[in-house]
C-alpha cells in the first residue's frame, strides 16, 4: 500500500501535527510506503528549525526531520503558504533579501503541483486538519 | 511524472470564506488540481456555503481589510471547473438559496452527496 499524507495545522496548536506524524511513523513501521508528507496551511510551521519546544516537551519538527532521515521520507512544505507565514528555505531568503533561513533538515520548498501529484501518485491520501 | 493519469479529486469546503484562511488556499489548491487536468469536484457543506454568497463585501472602507475572492469562483469554469455541488442541509440551515451564490451549482441531498464522495479517488477537506 502507497500512502500520501497531508498536514494542515501548525504543532503544538493543534493535534493534528501530532496525529499525522504518529500515524506516519506507524505506517513505516508496518513497512507501508509514504509517497509523500506535504505541509498545507498552518501545517507549514512544521518545517521551521527556529522551534525551540520547552525541554520536558516533543519536539515536533526534530521528530519529523529524525523520520525523514530514518525512512528517506520526502517532507514538502507549500511554498505559498510557507511564504506567507515566513518559512524559507537559503535560495528563497537570498531571492527575498531575508537575513536567514528556517527551513529545518528533511524537509524541501515546492509546489502545490506535489500535492497533486501526491494525490495521483498514492493509493490513499490521508489528510489531517481541523 | 502522473501523465495520463486522471483521478477523481473532491475538494469539501467546510468553512467560512473568511475568518480563516482555509476557503482561499483550497482554491489555490483547487485551480493547481485542474492545471493538471484532474476530475474537480467542489462541495459547498456546512458554514463552507458562505464561501459562494453573492454581494461580499470585504473591502477597508466597508468590512473587514481583506480581499474579496469570491469572483474567483466565477472564473472557475476558464479552468473547466463545472462541478460545484452545494449541500442542501447546509443551504436551508442558514436560510440560503440557489439564487444567494455567484454561480450555478447542483444543490444535494446527504444521500446524494455520500454517493458523489464514494465514487472519489482523493478527497481533500478543508
Amino acid at each position: 500500500m502507497k500512502l500520501s499524507v497531508l498536514v494542515n495545522e501548525g504543532p503544538y496548536q493543534h493535534q493534528a501535527s501530532d496525529s499525522a506524524y504518529q500515524f506516519t511513523k506507524a505506517a513505516l513501521e508496518k513497512g507501508l510506503e509514504i509517497f509523500r508528507v506535504f505541509f498545507y496551511h498552518d501545517g507549514v510551521n512544521n518545517g521551521t528549525r527556529f522551534t525551540v519546544p520547552p525541554q520536558d516537551d516533543r519536539n515536533v519538527v526534530n521528530r519529523w526531520s529524525e523520520l525523514s532521515k530514518q525512512y528517506n521520507l520526502d517532507l514538502v512544505v507549500c511554498i505559498a503558504a510557507a511564504q506567507r507565514r515566513g518559512i524559507l528555505d537559503a535560495n528563497e531568503a537570498k531571492r527575498q533579501g531575508k537575513e536567514a533561513s528556517n527551513l529545518a533538515d528533511g524537509f524541501r520548498i515546492s509546489g502545490l503541483g506535489q500535492l497533486i501529484e501526491a494525490g495521483i501518485q498514492a493509493e490513499r491520501l490521508v489528510v489531517f486538519g481541523d | 511524472m502522473s501523465e495520463g493519469v486522471t483521478k477523481k479529486f473532491m475538494y469539501l469546503n467546510r468553512k467560512a470564506p473568511y475568518g480563516t484562511i482555509y476557503a482561499l488556499e483550497s482554491l489555490e489548491v483547487v485551480l493547481i488540481g485542474a492545471a493538471f487536468e484532474q476530475e474537480v469536484n467542489l462541495v459547498f457543506i456546512d458554514d463552507g456555503v458562505y464561501q459562494l454568497k453573492k454581494n461580499q463585501n470585504t473591502g477597508v472602507n466597508s468590512g473587514i481589510g481583506v480581499k474579496d475572492f469570491s469572483k474567483t469562483y466565477r472564473a472557475l469554469e476558464d479552468y473547466d471547473i463545472n462541478n460545484l455541488y452545494v449541500d442542501q442541509e447546509s443551504m436551508n440551515a442558514r436560510g440560503l438559496t440557489e439564487e444567494d451564490f455567484i454561480v450555478p451549482v447542483q444543490v444535494l441531498a446527504a444521500a446524494q452527496l455520500r454517493e458523489l464522495m464514494q465514487q472519489q479517488d482523493v478527497i481533500l477537506s478543508f
